[in-house]
């Protein structure tokens, strides 16, 4: 090497362009739909992270005399429960653990199925083969017959539903993460970054990574509403959360008993799950779309 | 500028200037074969690369021509060892790859590559400098003196620094981007660059001025090219030598002119007559090569080209030619070159 200090050299600014991140940032903006899924979403964490300072009533304080009241009843304004407990505070507390629930799994799979995915895709051969027929299994049976038949299992309560619902969801992302980084191993800027001397770890960190994390989280986000509607069912089914706690799925199951004197406020827990996952999906599919253009 | 310059070949010459940078022998590769996981039925062996041999002197370039699935890619793959090949000693400067003396590591670091797709070779969320600076990062280079590195090198390749080290692949055309992948590879100072179809994916414009900034490069960087490409004019343009495959098989090796002139090889010789005449007059007017090569998983008997060759006899179909001097380093391996092969057109001439 001729002896010159390379560090010594000046380098003159370089005009930067947009990241990657910045301009799927800049076309989700100028997704109408995705925006609005969006405002809907923050709308629904902020009214739960912010239920016990601006919800009407307690969650928790029944009126034998006030029973299901209509939607519209002053003092009232969604109506009540069974057991007399104004519905509108119950559905801004029960979005705290509807959306714990519905979330957390979701980002525990994501860790634990991108990790999976990746390494077996990487690593390739008879690994690859040995991790993803095991993870087969996992799809002979119905996501949602398994949540309930581990639920089941571990009994019932929030930190059993959560570690049910990620066992269900780590096989379907690291399948996605690992057809994604099949296709991008193979590719010849690895084959070049591996002729250039550098190791696995430096590979996967500087050239993997930041191809597959995107296809995976968008993935990951559209099983957030599947996500909800599970936990939900287990709760609904009684393996989640137990009353008096408010939670949508919960709060659907104590009501149906009341389908037919308050049909409305009955479905209201519902509509607040289908509203919830219908924007956590459009959300994702936005973000999908701004991902795709050009990469 | 003074930055960035080459290191002194002979700092490096172990061998002296007799040693061929590059040499290989009976470098073989098939493909397929194993059962599958069950035990199923064998696939055919795809003789991708059929035990050939041949080196490479320091300072020179060896073109490498044949059609689609002859192996030429493969052969590139095979001594870079991005795929490990089945048989076949690769020597660099003396030493084995892979040998004490010489460990995979510091082969690499010699000798580098750049592929023919320009858009996939670049990773599209790294900066142009930092796909530049990545090589001399991982071998150990500070973060500035690798960013200083990669803008001398972007200067060398044509690309102001001011203007493209922070663009990204996709913001950028497809010569610049070969220009970036040429950047990439010369970022580690190799001796041997091995261009795999480097141009072949450019405009003929853009094609002209990158093989003229290859021959500059060459010449600063005391270069050694391996330059692989399906394209005769191209390969006459930048060879020293050349080697013309055929499924998986060395058909003619030799100087290029004399190739040029009087190619010993049936196949060279269709391959020449297939390239267009820019005299109106002299149209070719038929095909000189019908057909798709043969399949590599069953190969022909003896002469694998003797289907398709226009002086094929039953010799051909039965022995497979050698090697057989024509001139001074011109190798064919024709039956028609070898006098002692008995082939009935040498008695007849």
């Amino acid at each position: 090497m001729a002896a010159v200090d390379l560090s010594a050299v000046a380098i003159p600014p370089a005009e930067r362009s947009e990241g990657y991140w910045a301009s799927v940032l800049r076309r989700l903006r100028r997704d109408p739909v995705a925006m609005a899924a969006l405002a809907i979403i923050l709308l629904i964490v902020l009214a739960a992270i912010l239920a016990p300072y601006i919800a009407p009533a307690d969650p928790f304080r029944g009126s034998m005399a006030r029973r299901l009241r209509a939607v519209g009843t002053p003092g009232y304004p969604l109506g009540s429960d069974e057991l007399g407990r104004d519905m509108l505070t119950r559905l801004m507390y029960g979005g705290r653990l509807s959306l714990f629930m519905g979330v957390t799994p979701v980002i525990l799979a994501f860790i634990a199925g991108s990790g999976v995915g990746i390494f077996a895709a990487y690593v390739g051969g008879w690994v690859n083969t040995v991790v993803m027929r095991v993870i087969d299994v996992f799809f002979a049976f119905p996501s949602v017959l398994l949540a309930i038949a581990l639920s089941g299992a571990l009994g019932a309560g929030i930190l059993n539903s959560i570690v049910s619902l990620t066992v269900v969801f780590v096989p379907q992302i690291a399948r996605i993460a690992e057809a994604v980084t099949t296709q991008t191993r193979n590719r010849d800027f690895v084959e070049a970054a591996r002729i250039s001397g550098a190791g696995p770890l430096t590979i996967v960190r500087v050239h993997i990574l930041g191809n597959v994390l995107g296809p995976i989280f968008v993935y990951a986000t559209s099983l957030i509403s599947v996500s909800m509607i599970l936990s939900s069912g287990l709760s609904f089914l009684g393996l989640g959360v137990k009353p008096p706690e408010p939670e949508w799925g919960l709060m659907l199951n104590t009501l149906r008993t009341a389908i037919y004197n308050q049909p409305l406020v009955a479905a209201l827990p519902g509509v607040m799950i289908f509203i919830t996952s219908i924007s956590f999906n459009l959300f994702s599919d936005g973000l999908r779309g701004a991902m795709e253009v050009r990469q | 500028m003074i930055i960035g310059a080459p290191p002194a070949p002979e700092d490096r010459d172990r061998g002296g200037p007799g040693t061929p940078l590059l040499d290989v022998r009976g470098l073989t590769k098939h493909f397929g074969g194993k059962g599958g996981l069950f035990g199923k039925a064998k696939s055919g062996v795809v003789r991708a690369v059929d035990g050939i041999d041949f080196s490479v002197a320091k300072g020179e370039t060896l073109g490498i021509v044949g059609e689609s699935g002859c192996g030429k890619s493969t052969t590139a793959r095979l001594v870079m060892q991005i795929i490990r090949p089945d048989a076949g000693d690769i020597l660099f400067d003396g030493e084995a790859v892979g040998s004490q003396a010489l460990s995979l590591g510091d082969f690499r670091r010699q000798a580098q590559m750049v592929f023919q797709d320009s858009y996939a070779s670049l990773n599209p969320r790294l900066t142009v400098e930092e796909t530049v600076a990545f090589g001399p990062r991982v071998q150990g280079a500070k973060p500035a003196a690798a960013l200083a590195k990669a803008h001398d090198l972007l200067h060398r390749v044509g690309l102001e620094p001011r203007r493209f080290a922070g663009r990204y692949p996709h913001e950028i055309s497809g010569g610049q981007r070969q220009r970036v992948n040429i950047a990439r590879a010369l970022s580690l100072d190799p001796r041997l660059l091995i261009l795999d179809e480097a141009v072949s994916a450019l405009d003929k414009s853009v094609e002209a001025q990158v093989l003229n900034l290859l021959l500059d490069l060459k010449r600063d960087f005391g270069l050694t090219y391996m330059f692989i490409t399906h394209d005769l004019n191209v390969v006459r343009f930048m060879s020293d030598r050349i080697m013309v495959m055929y499924l998986g098989k060395v058909a003619e090796f030799g100087p290029s002119e004399p190739i040029f002139e009087k190619p010993g090889h049936p196949y060279t010789a269709a391959l020449l007559s297939s390239m267009p005449s820019m005299d109106p007059d002299h149209r070719t007017q038929e095909a000189p090569l019908t057909g798709d090569p043969p399949n590599p998983i069953d190969p022909p008997s003896g002469c694998r080209f003797h289907p398709r060759c226009k002086m094929v006899s039953t010799l051909c179909s039965q022995a497979e030619p050698r090697l057989s001097t024509m001139g001074e380093d011109h190798l064919a391996a024709c039956h028609l070159a070898d006098p002692q092969s008995g082939h009935p057109r040498l008695a007849a001439a």
